[in-house]
């Protein structure tokens, strides 16, 4: 464990947070080299299923990330997520699925340091919760109970 | 019930409706869908407390749909998956005529929507004592006993879909697990394809689920998956005030917000 | 080969259970697990129920289960690499008390699943896989096997048929030679035949039409109407198909992320819309209605007449699995009447 370093994905909007962790890195401001980040058009556009298809795929966090309410580009595309979050959490939740490990924030194209606070703050929360085994091996081998009929 | 039979008999020999769909004796002490195309088969027509299956589902059904304007014996969750529908445009008040029915079993009339759901407003419609107890159980045990729960649970699950085809909100003609190209859920009723089919289809209920419990009775494998989608009616009731199927104008949940929305997660 | 008859009793079964298994044998058998009764592999005797009519699904998925690997894939910079599924894995499994109609699926499954291809997995699952049926001496309102050439104590498709006898022993008929060769290996289990009048212990389950001339009539009966009346309340869930025993169509699909994945196929239901979709957007067959006839068309004309075999053994599953109460003898009776 004292070697396990979380793998974080991290959806962004393009308009406000990818902007933000541009920022960051032009202001020279070091964070953990945990996250993978992929740019969206909008928060509107993340696919609840999509935070879900990124733990299948061996990611041990998350982070969803776009601009704060009454900012958005489109207008109404964060409010739309916000909630479906909101719901999409609750779920989460009812079925046993680790909510810590999904990390909610606006983050605006001028808070490049919120975002690398932000990354830290998410690697080290996770980092603690250890490698998100249970749905890893969910999505382990589709066939390999079947062998054996399961 | 005479009246019931009397009165689809009416309906269908003054051509008023080209359907009464109802309900009929089956096999073995069920009881089953029936369709009535002309008055001597209102006769069939039976209704009394086996008769739980949510009727609604067949207003969308392709051949039905194209019989013409469809009578529905309705009880309350049928008269909600209406105007839930209704306000998803997939049924107007001149597809439809509602022969309802109360919870003492009388026969209600309504001409439209608009006294529908005054009627209903006065009804109870919330989860019964029972169901409550269920989710109070599920929501009372920590995370890792509710995921090993729903991974017992799910295991079972075989995609018959059968929770889908007995959901009258389930209408799309093209399903999202049905998309394949790429494939976006899963087909393989493994682990991963079962949890993710049935979260998707709880998310896709939200806020539209009228807690009829259809989809649980319908399973083959007696799964409780209704108890995913009563969740969110609890959920979405205390965050957002909002019931599913009491009003055919009701703006969709997750198409719609407030700017004040309350969360208390996002950082 | 001729059917031996042997007397097996109860205390000889438990220890039989054992032996199969300290031997490296999977034994599947019907347990009950809160409302449903499921075959699942058993530890000892003591883990079966012997209260059920049938079973909620059926053991078909020994030797097609709902999930199977077809192979595994990768690609790398070396190429494209492929692995079949290790065919010698696959395990020797015993199905302790599915019933007659049961056994007589896998006749159905055989069929289908070599009548021009042979398909490797199946057979070499089957081949592994010994029958050891229980007759019934139970019925409920869904059975029907007398009506498609099927009966509560038929031999056919077990390797030994077990009927249980006042005091719980048990007749064992030997009908296979692979049903032989288990009977000898564990010879002391097995004494010599208790002469007990069988049928007495049997379900009386009384024919309900003629299913040749069922057969007939259903090959002229393409355009009939009859398939809009009875499929109305069809709602196109594919419960049915997958706790048939006979039905055996499926999906294969690709499994992969990036460089690697599985070629997997998965239960498929000829209920389901996607089933017959063209990728140009046609569906030959559209309408529900287009889709039950097809599933009882398949059962009572296609397989009778191109497999010679019909594919539906009366266990009556679909029917009590069935959400909406599509009864398929009542269905059937009425075809054979219109």
């Amino acid at each position: 464990m004292a070697d396990f370093e979380p793998k974080i994905v991290a959806f962004v909007c393009n308009w406000c947070t990818y902007a933000g962790a541009d920022l960051t890195g032009t202001s020279r401001i070091k964070y953990a080299p945990n996250v993978k980040i992929i740019r969206f058009p909008c928060t509107g556009r993340i696919d609840f299923m999509l935070l879900l298809k990124a733990f299948a795929n061996g990611a041990d966090g998350v982070i969803v990330s776009g601009c704060h309410p009454n900012d958005c580009h489109y207008s109404t595309g964060n409010f739309h997520a916000r909630r479906r979050w909101m719901v999409f959490r609750r779920l989460l939740e009812f079925t046993g699925i680790d909510s810590r490990r999904i990390t909610w924030s606006w983050v605006s194209a001028a808070e490049g340091a919120k975002w690398a606070q932000l990354v830290n703050a998410t690697v080290e929360e996770v980092r603690a919760l250890g490698p998100y085994k249970a749905y890893h091996d969910l999505a382990g081998k589709a066939t390999e109970k079947e062998v054996t009929h399961g | 019930m005479d009246e019931l039979k009397q009165k689809a008999k009416e309906l269908l020999e003054k051509q008023q409706v080209a359907v009464i769909i109802g309900y009929a004796e089956g096999t073995a002490g069920r009881t089953r869908a029936v369709f009535a195309l002309k008055p001597e088969d209102s006769e069939k027509l039976i209704f009394d407390e086996r008769c739980k299956q949510n009727l609604a589902v067949y207003l969308m059904k392709h051949e039905v749909k194209h019989l013409g304007r469809r009578g529905i014996v309705a009880t309350i969750p049928v008269m909600r998956s209406i105007l839930q529908v209704a306000s998803e445009y997939q049924l107007t008040e001149a597809d439809v005529h509602v022969l309802g029915i109360t919870p003492e079993g009388k026969l209600i009339e309504f001409d439209g929507f608009k006294p529908m759901e005054h009627w209903l407003s006065g009804q109870d419609v919330g989860l019964s004592a029972g169901e409550k107890d269920e989710l109070a159980k599920l929501d009372g045990m920590s995370m890792e006993e509710k995921w090993a729960y729903w991974k017992d649970e799910l295991s079972r699950c075989i995609k018959c879909y059968a929770c889908r085809a007995a959901c009258p909100m389930c209408y799309c003609i093209r399903c999202f697990v049905e998309s394949n190209r790429p494939q976006w859920i899963p087909i393989a009723a493994n682990d991963l394809g079962s949890f993710e089919w049935h979260i998707l289809r709880a998310m896709h209920l939200a806020g539209r689920c009228i807690n009829c419990g259809e989809c649980g009775r319908a399973c083959p494998v007696d799964i409780p998956i209704h108890l995913l989608t009563f969740k969110g009616v609890m959920d979405v009731e205390a965050d957002f005030g909002v019931t599913a199927g009491l009003d055919a104008g009701m703006e969709s949940l997750l198409s719609s917000f407030k700017p004040n929305d309350k969360e208390n997660f996002i950082r | 080969m001729e059917i031996e008859r042997k007397l097996l009793k109860r205390s000889s079964l438990e220890r039989l259970v054992d032996m199969m298994r300290s031997d490296g044998n999977m034994i599947y058998a019907p347990q009950k697990k809160e409302t449903q009764v499921v075959f699942d592999t058993i530890e000892t005797f003591a883990d079966m129920t012997e209260d059920y009519i049938v079973s909620n699904q059926s053991p078909k998925f020994v030797a097609f289960p709902k999930i199977e690997k077809i192979l595994d894939f990768s690609i790398s910079q070396e190429g494209i690499r492929q692995e079949g599924t290790q065919l010698a894995a696959f395990p020797p499994v015993v199905v302790l008390g599915c019933r007659p109609c049961d056994a007589d699926g896998f006749d159905s499954l055989t069929a289908i699943f070599n009548w021009d291809y042979k398909d490797e997995l199946y057979n070499e699952r089957l081949k592994r896989t010994t029958l050891i049926s229980i007759s019934c001496a139970q019925k409920d309102d869904y059975c029907f096997c007398t009506s498609v050439k099927g009966h509560p104590g038929s031999t056919r498709g077990s390797d030994i048929l077990l009927t249980r006898f006042d005091g719980g022993d048990y007749l064992a008929e030997i009908v296979t030679e692979k049903g032989k060769a288990l009977t000898e290996k564990y010879a002391a289990l097995f004494e010599a035949d208790p002469g007990i009048e069988k049928d007495k212990f049997l379900a009386e389950v009384k024919p309900r039409f003629e299913v040749e001339g069922l057969v007939q009539k259903c090959m002229g009966m393409f355009e009939h109407p009859v398939w809009i009346e009875q499929s109305l309340r069809c709602i196109g869930c594919g419960a049915c198909a997958y706790v048939c025993p006979t039905c055996a169509c499926f999906d294969i699909q690709d499994e992969a992320a990036v460089s690697k994945g599985e070629r997997i196929r998965c239960w498929d239901s000829c209920g389901f819309g996607l089933f017959t979709i063209h990728t140009s957007g046609h569906n030959p067959r559209e309408v529900q209605s287009q889709r039950w006839r097809q599933r009882v068309l398949h059962k009572f004309s296609y397989m009778p007449e191109r497999l010679g075999v019909i594919g539906c053994v009366g266990c009556g599953r679909c029917s009590r699995a069935c959400p909406v109460d599509m009864n398929l003898s009542e269905h059937l009776i009425n075809i054979a009447e219109v």
